[in-house]
């Protein structure tokens, strides 16, 4: 870890223009996953700017029916809110399937969201990879890949993405508030957030230098079944091979409408679209849950290790739709 | 072995009875309350921080060192590299002529610019904290010229070699009958190839090392499970005597065989200490452990069981490939116990290395039977199958009567007794043959079981035990207690023996000023240190007797002819009685002490005329996700013959430790070696999978009542590592009923079961 510079942000305008002040600046709030990058010198920011107690915590209603959920909540209070509970059950099954309990104690939401991939290349500073140098190349390519994506990657960089809440986040059309340093604000859906690698691998996500994100506003529940399924290679405390967030809406004995998030096989929250389409007045059958499947994945690219990420996740896909239309 | 005319205090003859009951952990308060002082806790005035730097590639030779810029940082004060290191004797070859000198050998540290293995020792940044060395260490600039490693085993195996003997000095083969010629008549047979891969010991607590000389000599605070071990390697390191090497080791956070020997942490910290003249402390991260602190190696075994048509086995093949550094052997003795677990008359055992380019493989809990009975005892599994057997009836069909190589009887041996007893418990014959015939909505459940054989062992060592004129005992010797409950049974053992409580004991270890044990490794702790303790306490007794009966101020004057008894805090002598504290402070109120020793058990005439194992039977229920292949372990039961048990709950945790060991061989620990960097890809704790509490589900231990008065003064077997032996491959089993799948390559990841199980109608 190299020395740095740390300061406590008294509000949201003077936390966006001290990070936009210093290039090598970065905000910290939870530090669950900046600090073990900085001890391994995978991230070195010159500058702290700790924005862990600005009063971003509270959870509130918002006018249209939904949820504005402040940045700093932190993830286990965000899982036992009871407003989330009962409308967004989903996003509390995902938050409670991720990392430990004293994780999710401190991880806060917009933390969550931003957190770096877990590449075991991109984590060791004597390995090539694009992401944390560019241009040095990618060792998970041609390497052990099994956690890696099947969707949405490239040639220089085949990460995924970690967060399990941000998968439910995107099946429902959840948005991010951001404040940039000159005291504007904009909104972000959580699904465009992260960008995929293309050529530059290093640029993750759609924020600008100081921009912050100061809450994440989940529209008024969908109707239907809400589920969250995440495949992992133990019980807890390993992130998702293959996640699936689904919500299905019945209508007598067809599908209404469904979204389909996944995770554990991209470089972001996958929405795959087609195979909403798909399900989109289809009756609700194994015909049309295996069609879905199907087409979620029709792109996909295996990289060896990582090939039976394809078969799993579309048979995750499969049973967590069988599973939500049938309330098994 | 001291002679002693006082009876075995047994806790079946005796009133206070404490050795075999379940009590707590002496240490345990101080453990869960922060007190115990772990090896990086020791606090001495002006100690420095030591932070390693590692090498960027596997094999290759450092051309150029650029530490400047690192020397700048305020508060470095020293970096130690090939270039500056004090000089510290070679290396050595591969092969150490004799077993011991593995643990007494030099273990030079930044003695060469030849790079051996991927995140070897480079360079030693010294500083006034942790932080600025980390921080220096991370500007230091170093150049390679590289070179193309060999990494690959499968691609090797027609390249390996015979080594002259395995770990702990078994012989390399054995052969016995016509194994060619049976196996190849045999009506019923499994010829099977298993892999296991690179697994890692991960104890909580990290290398670590406080050194602190003064003038000649230094004292080495650190995280051993063998002291001497650590004394003499660091003496022949540093190229001093012993006597001026103190080790001092009093709480271990977990070892499991890789805190045998001295490591990087401990030499660099005793060099660096002496360089600069002030304390200084070295710890591996937990990323280094991997590179640095011993594994076991990748295999490929391949056995083969010949049957006849009632399921009696003619013929026995069990052959072993091992990955090995290429500078320093290490040859686990995968197919040892295959000698001793099932009769057959034609038996063919073999051992084979492949070198590659790492550091050496070291010895990891239950060496030889964890990979080993994971193939074997599914490979018999396999053979029951085919022979239309239930694997407890072909087991039992294959009990020796004696030991089937050695031809010896056995000490003990209730291996049939685990198996029915267990079977009885959970339920066996819940289990369906045909696999995949159990389901739960769209989970699949499976019954596994397998057999556990571990050797018994006993490693020389003394005891030094005192009682003052209050009545206290105190017990000194070099032992460990690295989280196994050794402190406790030992207080249990003098407290017995003096008939006083547990209250009134202490027992002191981790220190190498204290009389030299064999310390904590090969399941030996307990009976080696617990005997010598015996014998001490004995001696002890005896003294205490003598002086009873000649002191005119005894009571006990004369009372020769009636054995005497230590219980309730006196000394009852036929209708006599004493009390202990006050009689010591009349007769000794200096206090008196004693010595007692306990001989290895391979230089006693017990070890060359009995076959001594502790045995065991395991059971596990699991459930498979039918749609993604997801395992989960439901329930173990374990029972098990390991001789007289010490200390139920202590003995219960290291049993129910192993179990979980088996579901992490099982179903997730796996390092995986990246071929073309020479480097383990997830050497860190969120990518090398151990189970976690959700893992771990319902499970269950048993003792038979068993007391092996072959084995040792206490009648006990080593039990610490019995756990682990064929628990794998009894969940291993289970996943096989469950699914129809099988799958002979470890760990049993989901996507290795998936391809084999069909979708289903929703």
């Amino acid at each position: 870890m190299q020395p740095f510079t740390y300061v406590r942000a008294n509000s949201v305008n003077e936390a966006a223009a001290a990070v936009a002040a210093r290039p090598q600046a970065k905000f910290i709030s939870g530090g669950t996953n900046l600090l073990d990058l900085m001890k391994l010198e995978v991230e070195r920011p010159t500058h702290l700017v700790d924005i862990s107690r600005l009063p971003l915590d509270r959870i509130e209603e918002t006018p249209e029916g939904g949820l504005r959920i402040g940045a700093q909540v932190r993830n286990s209070d965000l899982a036992a809110e009871p407003r989330v509970r009962s409308r967004y059950p989903m996003l509390s099954q995902a938050l409670l399937a991720g990392a430990s309990g004293q994780i999710r104690n401190k991880a806060s939401t917009a933390g969550n969201l931003l957190q770096r991939t877990r590449c075991s290349y991109f984590y060791d500073r004597n390995m090539p990879c694009n992401k944390r140098a560019p241009g040095s190349g990618c060792a998970a390519l041609g390497g052990f890949n099994r956690m890696h994506a099947v969707l949405g990657a490239s040639d220089a960089c085949i990460a995924v993405h970690p967060s399990d809440m941000a998968v439910a986040m995107a099946a429902l059309d959840a948005a991010v508030e951001t404040t940039l340093p000159d005291g504007t604000q904009r909104t972000i859906p959580v699904g465009d957030l992260s960008r995929l690698p293309g050529s530059t691998p290093h640029v993750e996500t759609a924020l600008g230098h100081g921009e912050m994100i100061t809450a994440v506003i989940l529209p008024p529940p969908p109707p239907g079944r809400q589920l969250y399924r995440k495949v992992r290679d133990r019980a807890s405390y390993a992130f998702a091979l293959v996640s699936v967030a689904t919500i299905v809406e019945k209508s007598g004995d067809r599908i209404q409408s469904a979204r389909i998030a996944l995770g554990g096989v991209a470089p972001k929250p996958w929405r795959p679209m087609e195979a909403e389409y798909v399900l989109a007045g289809a009756a609700a059958a194994d015909a049309a849950f295996t069609e879905a499947a199907e087409s979620a994945l029709a792109g996909a690219v295996g990289r060896g290790s990582n090939d039976f990420k394809i078969p799993l996740a579309k048979r995750t896909i499969r049973q967590t739709l069988a599973a939500a239309v049938e309330g098994v | 072995m001291t002679e002693t005319t006082i009876p075995e205090n047994r806790s079946s003859e005796t009133e206070t009875g404490l050795v075999g009951q379940p009590i707590a952990r002496v240490d345990g308060s101080l453990k869960v309350t922060g007190h115990a002082t772990y090896a990086y806790e020791h606090a001495v005035n002006g100690a420095a921080y030591g932070y390693i730097l590692g090498a960027a590639i596997a094999k290759g030779r450092i051309v150029e060192i650029d530490s400047s810029e690192a020397e700048k940082m305020p508060g470095v004060l020293h970096i130690m590299t090939h270039r500056n290191a004090p000089a510290q004797p070679e290396f050595g070859p591969a092969v150490t002529p004799t077993v011991p000198e593995v643990f007494t050998r030099a273990r030079p540290m930044l003695n060469s610019d030849r790079v051996r293995f991927y995140d070897e020792p480079i360079a030693l940044v010294v500083a006034e904290t942790f932080e600025t060395a980390r921080a220096a260490a991370g500007l230091i600039r170093v150049r390679y010229e590289e070179e193309r490693g060999a990494f690959d085993l499968s691609a090797r195996i027609a390249d390996a070699y015979t080594p002259r003997r395995t770990n702990a000095g078994f012989e390399t083969d054995s052969e016995i009958g016509d194994f060619g010629g049976a196996f190849a008549a045999a009506p019923v047979k499994v010829d099977a190839t298993y892999r296991t891969p690179y697994e890692h010991h991960n104890p909580m607590e990290p290398h670590a090392t406080l050194a602190v000389w003064s003038g000649d000599e230094v004292t080495i605070y650190t995280s051993a499970q063998t002291l001497a071990n650590f004394q003499a390697g660091l003496a022949s390191t540093l190229g001093i005597p012993r006597e001026r090497v103190r080790i001092v080791s009093p709480f271990i956070g977990g070892g499991f065989g890789s805190k045998l020997i001295v490591h990087a942490d401990g030499v660099l910290a005793a060099l660096a200490a002496r360089v600069l003249r002030r304390p200084v402390k070295v710890a591996l991260t937990r990323q280094q452990m991997f590179a640095n602190a011993g594994y076991r190696a990748e295999m490929v075994q391949q056995v083969r069981l010949g049957a006849d048509r009632d399921g009696r086995l003619t013929s026995i093949g069990h052959d072993v490939w091992s990955a090995t550094s290429g500078f320093e052997e290490f040859c686990e003795q995968t197919a040892v116990f295959t000698r001793s677990l099932y009769a057959a008359p034609n038996r063919l055992t073999r051992h084979r290395l492949v070198p590659v380019d790492l550091n050496r493989g070291e010895w990891m809990r239950s060496p030889g039977e964890a990979p080993g009975m994971l193939a074997f005892e599914c490979a018999m599994d396999e053979l029951a199958e085919r022979l239309g057997l239930d694997p407890i009836e072909l087991r039992i069909r294959n009990e020796p009567t004696e030991d089937p190589e050695r031809g010896v009887p056995f000490s003990s041996r209730n291996l049939v007794a685990c198996m029915r007893e267990g079977a009885r418990r959970f339920g066996w014959e819940r289990r369906k043959p045909t696999p995949g015939s159990i389901r739960e909505g769209r989970k699949l459940i499976g019954y596994g079981m397998a057999a556990a054989i571990r050797p018994n062992y006993i490693g020389a060592g003394t005891a030094r035990v005192a009682i003052d004129a209050t009545g206290r005992v105190t017990a000194r010797l070099d032992m460990t207690d690295i989280g196994t409950g050794t402190y406790t049974i030992l207080t249990q053992i003098a407290a017995e023996s003096f008939g006083v409580p547990t209250a009134a004991v202490k027992v002191e270890l981790g220190d190498s000023r204290f009389p030299r044990t064999a310390g904590s490794g090969g399941s030996w702790g307990a009976a080696s240190a617990g005997s010598a303790l015996h014998h001490a306490c004995n001696a002890l007794k005896e003294r205490i007797m003598e002086a009873a009966r000649s002191s005119d101020r005894s009571p006990l004057r004369g009372a020769n002819d009636v054995a005497p008894i230590f219980v309730g805090g006196e000394i009852r002598v036929g209708d006599r009685s004493v009390g202990l504290a006050d009689f010591i402070g009349r007769i000794a109120p200096d206090g008196m002490e004693a010595i007692g020793t306990v001989a290895a058990a391979r230089d006693t005439e017990s070890y060359r005329a009995y076959s001594q194992h502790s045995y065991g039977a395991h059971f596990a229920e699991v459930a498979v996700d039918s749609d993604t292949g997801e395992i989960r372990t439901r329930r173990m039961l374990s029972v098990i013959g390991a001789g007289r048990i010490l200390n139920p709950k202590t003995a219960r945790s290291q049993i129910l430790g192993g179990m979980t060991w088996g579901i992490g061989a099982a179903l997730m620990e796996e390092t995986v070696l990246d071929p073309r960097y020479g480097h383990f890809v997830n050497h860190d704790l969120a990518e090398y999978h151990v189970p976690v509490n959700g893992d771990v589900a319902d499970m269950e231990v048993v003792f038979l009542e068993e007391y092996d008065d072959k084995a040792n003064p206490l009648g006990a077997k080593g039990l610490g590592e019995l756990g682990v032996c064929g628990a794998g491959a009894a969940i291993a089993n289970a996943v096989y009923n469950a699914t129809g799948v099988r799958v002979r390559e470890f760990p049993i990841t989901l996507d290795k079961v998936l391809p084999g199980l069909p979708v289903t109608a929703i």
